[in-house]
């Protein structure tokens, strides 16, 4: 027999936003590496290699997608300290003032990183 | 025509206050299997009903052949937990002005469960998985040995007591959505329930029970949603007793007892 | 080894790895705000990095901490959401720690060395 499945009105509260924001972005995090490391190893072809790269990332949708994955790994940190508080201190009822620092941190690490373009 | 039980559904249940109009709700309930269809009902609306008083109603004055499980009425037994527009909740203790929306209420049996009929889901997978993670306490002494002596202050026994009220009504394991992606996720409380017994310094089989809960789809498959916590109607914190057990099985591995 | 041990282990690498990249991303972090400041360019990069030997231990320990945490991440969403039971899961999953180690201390050796 089919069990019946839970859709957002079960999940719409904050733990639930918590965990999607964070695996959403781990996994974005996981496939953006190889590119990031593929990307630094062209350095090893010499500074024009480089540096025929980064003038490429200048134009402005890479450099959104760069903020973007700046927020992405803030709010994985985040997201992150939080769990491992959870997980490893003594419980208190603290998830959502800790879910609030987490956005706190991204909301910042984006501010500084949009700032300093 | 009068009938029996007109006294017990009047169409105004507070006679201090003024008739008004009567309205009424619109009730979509789960009727069938594993297949089936939203059934259309209308209600009476009373100024104090709860979403158990409206299947009550349904199953009494419009539909006999409504299947669902009640008990105590009291908010004591949870046998009423159904899912009520998409949440799992004990029904005779919501409110129907509390959850309605436009008037109107969406009634379901318990997610993450087979549907036997209509409202009421088979609860056999709940209690194996139960077994499954050792939620049995293993005695080590007989009567004719002294008492055991536990302070109630005691860390441990302080631990076990904060998880100790689950009478099993299956509303956290409906709102986990770990158990609906990983079947074989032992589910909140029955971990819940292991790790009470892991803090309880008479049970004699910690060993097997950090075995038993710590496998595949074990205590390390929750990924913290609170889902659990978020809905148990007694207030407990299965997310906590998880990362109690995960903290427990890790001392466990670096001591080499596991 | 028994699945129980298995999985505490690798729940424990998962955060001993997330404790050790929780201080490696906020100095990443800092480093980027710093460097993106009035553009990037391999020069300046270069310029400072090169046979820099404190960098490159940063960066070969955020790699090898990388390489632990992520491939464990999508193990969880492999089981959960692809529904990839059996041995080939786990295999794959080891396969991409390796390569992802492999492609970061290049990357590391890159721009340091």
């Amino acid at each position: 027999m089919i069990d019946m499945k839970n859709d957002y009105r079960s999940r719409n509260h904050s733990g639930w936003w918590a965990f999607l924001v964070h695996r959403l972005s781990g996994l974005a995090l996981a496939l953006f590496l190889p590119l990031h490391f593929w990307a630094l190893g062209q350095a090893l072809h010499g500074e024009a290699a480089l540096d025929g790269f980064l003038r490429w990332a200048e134009r402005p949708p890479v450099k959104f997608a760069e903020w973007i994955l700046v927020l992405l790994l803030a709010a994985h940190l985040g997201g992150g300290v939080r769990l491992l508080m959870l997980e490893f201190l003594p419980w208190r009822e603290w998830h959502k003032t800790l879910l609030a620092c987490a956005a706190a941190v991204a909301i910042a690490a984006g501010l500084a990183f949009a700032l300093a373009l | 025509m009068k009938r029996a039980d007109d006294r017990r559904f009047p169409h105004n249940t507070a006679s201090r206050i003024p008739r008004s109009p009567m309205s009424t709700l619109e009730v979509h309930v789960w009727r069938g299997g594993a297949s089936g269809e939203f059934r259309r009902y209308e209600v009476p609306r009373q100024e104090h009903q709860t979403v158990l008083d409206v299947v009550t109603f349904i199953q009494r004055r419009l539909d006999p052949g409504l299947a669902y499980r009640f008990a105590c009425r009291v908010g004591m037994c949870g046998s009423c937990a159904m899912t009520v527009n998409g949440v799992a909740r004990w029904t005779c203790r919501t409110h129907v002005s509390k959850v309605a929306r436009n008037g109107g209420l969406e009634i379901a049996p318990l997610r993450n469960l087979p549907v036997i009929r209509d409202l009421v889901c088979d609860m056999r997978e709940f209690f194996d998985k139960w077994a499954r993670a050792r939620g049995q306490f293993a005695p080590t002494k007989t009567r004719r040995d002294e008492f055991a002596t536990v302070l109630p202050s005691s860390a441990a026994r302080r631990e076990a007591d904060a998880a100790i009220e689950c009478i099993g009504c299956a509303v956290c394991y409906s709102s986990c959505d770990v158990v609906a992606w990983n079947p074989n996720y032992l589910g909140p409380a029955a971990l819940n329930r292991a790790w009470t017994l892991v803090n309880d310094v008479r049970d004699g089989a910690r060993g097997e029970r950090l075995e038993a809960l710590a496998g595949d789809a074990g205590c390390h498959a929750c990924h913290t949603h609170m889902s659990c916590t978020e809905r148990c109607p007694k207030r407990l914190a299965p997310t906590a007793s998880i990362a109690g057990l995960k903290r427990a099985t890790l001392a466990a591995v670096l001591k080499g007892e596991l | 080894m028994s699945a129980a041990r298995r999985e505490t282990l690798l729940w424990f690498a998962q955060r001993a790895s997330a404790a050790v990249l929780a201080l490696c991303v906020v100095v990443h972090l800092i480093t980027i705000v710093y460097a993106v400041r009035g553009g990037l360019s391999a020069a300046e990069i270069l310029g400072r990095a090169h046979g820099s030997g404190g960098w490159i231990a940063f960066y070969a320990l955020f790699v090898l901490a990388v390489s632990v945490h992520a491939p464990i991440g999508l193990r969880a969403i492999a089981i959960e959401w692809l529904g990839w039971r059996g041995a080939s899961r786990d295999w794959v999953v080891l396969a991409m720690a390796a390569a992802l180690a492999i492609a970061g201390l290049r990357a590391a050796w890159a721009v340091f060395a």
